[in-house]
């Protein structure tokens, strides 16, 4: 026993004697948070409307007050043409247009239904969509005895740092328990100091879990933080029980660890390491974990491949525990696919992590 | 009964052989010498016998446990230095010493008496990161390292590589007290030179061994007499030499030629009258005995 907390003494030494790790293991998580949370939102602040059609109309003027009421839009200009629309999105004045047809207090009296068209600049097209979305949201709720409600009940305003906290949480915990794993195991090949150890009495599997106890360790302490910055900087509510939580990151450290393990195994040295971790893992958990584009629009076949990707399955159980608050029995699914990913990991890196070189 | 022995060790890496019918015998307490060039196999020997690889064909024990089937026991009862000292170089020397004597089962305290000497020189830089070390400080705290839990067999992988001379020279004086503790030691070297310092070696060369025992025996076993030419144009020299009937070898050493010739077929003075003949009058030949790495040629020429 001895041995083992001076393997695991030694590996904290590692950590934190040197600079960049440390910067990695604890700076990166905060960065990332803060940027994916500010600087890369992709919520709408002050989009520029233009309302085309008769501003006189009763119907027409309530709705532009409502639009250019709301903090995510700005009323810039109002114009009878939609010719002219064209125009203002080439130079750069607006960014949607909202029009109105011809009478259009009239025809919601006596049809029920009058016709309003969104234009929106699609040279960006995901904030395009978003603008969309919003104003359609607003226009709905002005007139909702007329048109079905459509409510994000879980995201109202479709906050991206909703979906970019777990998002996040996927990639930093995947990030420091595989990579940092991975590199600090293969470090050791490189240097011979891995033979040394080998040589030694200490039995194999008390190296690889020496090596794996301090990221662990430094993973919980990343989860805590990740948890008060979104709570608290983000606002992104907790709503399930932080013990879920606890215990679903503890099933995903484990499994990244495992990840980690597989990859030290293959790889011969740091860069290559460094390579595998990188583009195997943390390119597919971007890609595929919804950080970016939601799976549902990949095709199939992603989608299919996307399963394999344990951080998906991670983000959609923190998805569900945080934001939508759900207990143990509507995640029993991801939970035990998770689980099962844990143990063919662990079982497959420990049978080929060699007790020789 | 030998303290190491290995029979017919074969290893080979895909196509590539690293090994060949490998056997060797090492008694207990002295210091066996493996000396051959760079990529004779002697890292992957050294491997296997501290349990670290397998092979592919043979067997081999230390201290009368199998290298495969025991290998659990002779980690307990071997300590290792593999080539380029391999330390933590971000953990200062106490912390390497301290580490190494834990996960070997033992501690500071209780190897103290066994590097003590040799930690003395490093004792003023204790606090000193490994990295920091100059090549002979890194190769005196990796001996300590490998000596610090008191093993009975010591393994040290070209020890030597990359030190200076003077550094080397006190390195195999440390290694002369060590064996004086009781500890078999089994080193290996591409220097020839070190070949004196051992009790008993292997020559080695592409895998196989071409050569074992004491020295002296095996200078004895060369079969030629030995000439030595030098002088100022010595290069074309050699052209004429190697064309000479009865003249088996000849290679160029440092300064000199050394020409290998059968014995009493070819004498200083036939050497000396045909290099006048050939306008080379300033040329000096001599009689010299062999060393070892006019052994080790003749071995390689054989082959």
């Amino acid at each position: 026993m001895k041995e083992f907390f001076k393997l695991v003494g030694k590996e904290f030494r590692h950590i934190f004697r040197d600079r960049r790790t440390m910067l990695i293991v604890l700076v990166m998580p905060v960065v990332q948070i803060v940027l994916f949370g500010f600087a890369i939102s992709t919520d709408i602040h002050q989009a520029r409307v233009d309302i085309v059609g008769d501003i006189q109309d009763f119907q027409v003027r309530k709705i532009a007050e409502r639009i250019d009421n709301s903090q995510y839009f700005d009323v810039v200009s109002e114009y009878r043409s939609v010719t002219s629309v064209d125009d203002r999105f080439r130079k750069g004045k607006a960014d949607v247009a909202i029009c109105f047809e011809q009478d259009f207090s009239k025809k919601l009296e006596t049809e029920n239904t009058a016709l309003i068209r969104i234009i929106g600049d699609g040279s960006e097209p995901n904030s395009a969509q978003m603008i969309a979305n919003y104003a359609m949201g607003i226009i709905h709720e002005g007139t909702r005895e007329l048109t079905p409600t459509v409510e994000y009940v879980y995201n109202p305003m479709m906050k991206s740092s909703y979906n970019f906290v777990p998002g996040v949480m996927g990639l930093i915990l995947m990030l420091i328990c595989s990579m940092m794993t991975a590199i600090s195991i293969v470090r050791e090949k490189e240097k011979g100091t891995m033979e040394l150890l080998l040589v030694s009495p200490v039995r194999p599997l008390w190296i690889i879990v020496s090596k794996a106890l301090p990221y662990m360790t430094l993973s919980a302490v990343n989860l805590v933080t990740i948890l008060l910055l979104s709570r608290y900087v983000m606002s992104v509510p907790i709503r399930g029980s932080l013990l879920l939580i606890a215990l679903v990151s503890l099933v995903f450290i484990l499994t990244s660890l495992a990840l980690g393990l597989l990859i030290s195994t293959i790889a011969s040295t740091q860069r290559v390491a460094m390579l595998i971790s990188g583009m195997g893992l943390m390119m597919p958990t971007m890609i595929f974990s919804g950080i970016i584009f939601p799976c549902e629009s990949m095709p199939v076949v992603l989608q299919y491949l996307s399963d394999i990707i344990p951080a998906k399955w991670y983000i959609i159980l923190i998805k569900k525990i945080m934001i939508e608050g759900v207990g143990m029995t509507y995640i029993v699914k991801e939970l035990s696919i998770l689980l099962f990913m844990v143990f063919v990991l662990f079982w497959t890196s420990i049978k080929l992590f060699r007790t020789r070189l | 009964m030998y303290f190491i022995e290995a029979r017919n060790i074969s290893k080979g890496y895909g196509s590539f052989k690293a090994l060949d019918r490998v056997s060797l015998q090492v008694r207990k307490g002295e210091i066996y010498g493996i000396i051959g060039p760079d990529g004779a196999g002697k890292t992957t020997l050294f491997r296997i016998l501290t349990t670290l690889m397998l092979f592919d064909n043979g067997n081999a024990e230390v201290e009368g446990f199998d290298v495969v089937r025991d290998y659990v026991k002779i980690r307990r009862i071997i300590g290792y230095m593999p080539g380029h000292f391999s330390l933590y170089e971000d953990l200062s020397v106490e912390e390497n010493l301290d580490f190494f004597a834990t996960i070997f089962g033992s501690s500071v305290a209780a190897g103290y008496e066994t590097v003590r000497e040799i930690y003395s020189q490093l004792e003023p830089f204790r606090k000193r990161k490994a990295g920091k070390l100059s090549g002979g400080m890194k190769q005196k705290l990796a001996l300590c390292c490998a000596l610090i839990h008191k093993p009975s067999v010591l393994f040290l992988d070209e020890p030597t590589t990359g030190v200076d001379a003077i550094s080397r020279k006190e390195f195999w004086n440390m290694l002369e007290r060590i064996k004086a503790g009781g500890v078999t030691v089994l080193v290996s070297t591409p220097y020839m030179d070190e070949a004196l310092l051992c009790d008993r070696i292997s020559l080695i060369r592409q895998g196989r061994i071409i050569d074992s025992g004491t020295v002296d025996s095996i200078i004895e076993r060369y079969p030629y007499s030995l000439l030595a030419v030098s002088g100022e144009r010595i290069f074309p020299v050699l052209k004429i030499l190697r064309q000479l009937k009865g003249v088996v070898s000849c290679f160029a050493f440092g300064t000199e030629h050394h020409v290998a010739v059968c014995k009493e077929t070819v004498t200083v003075e036939n050497i000396r009258q045909i290099l006048v003949e050939n306008g080379f009058a300033d040329c000096a030949v001599r009689n010299i005995s062999p060393g070892i790495e006019d052994c080790f040629m003749q071995l390689a020429g054989k082959e």
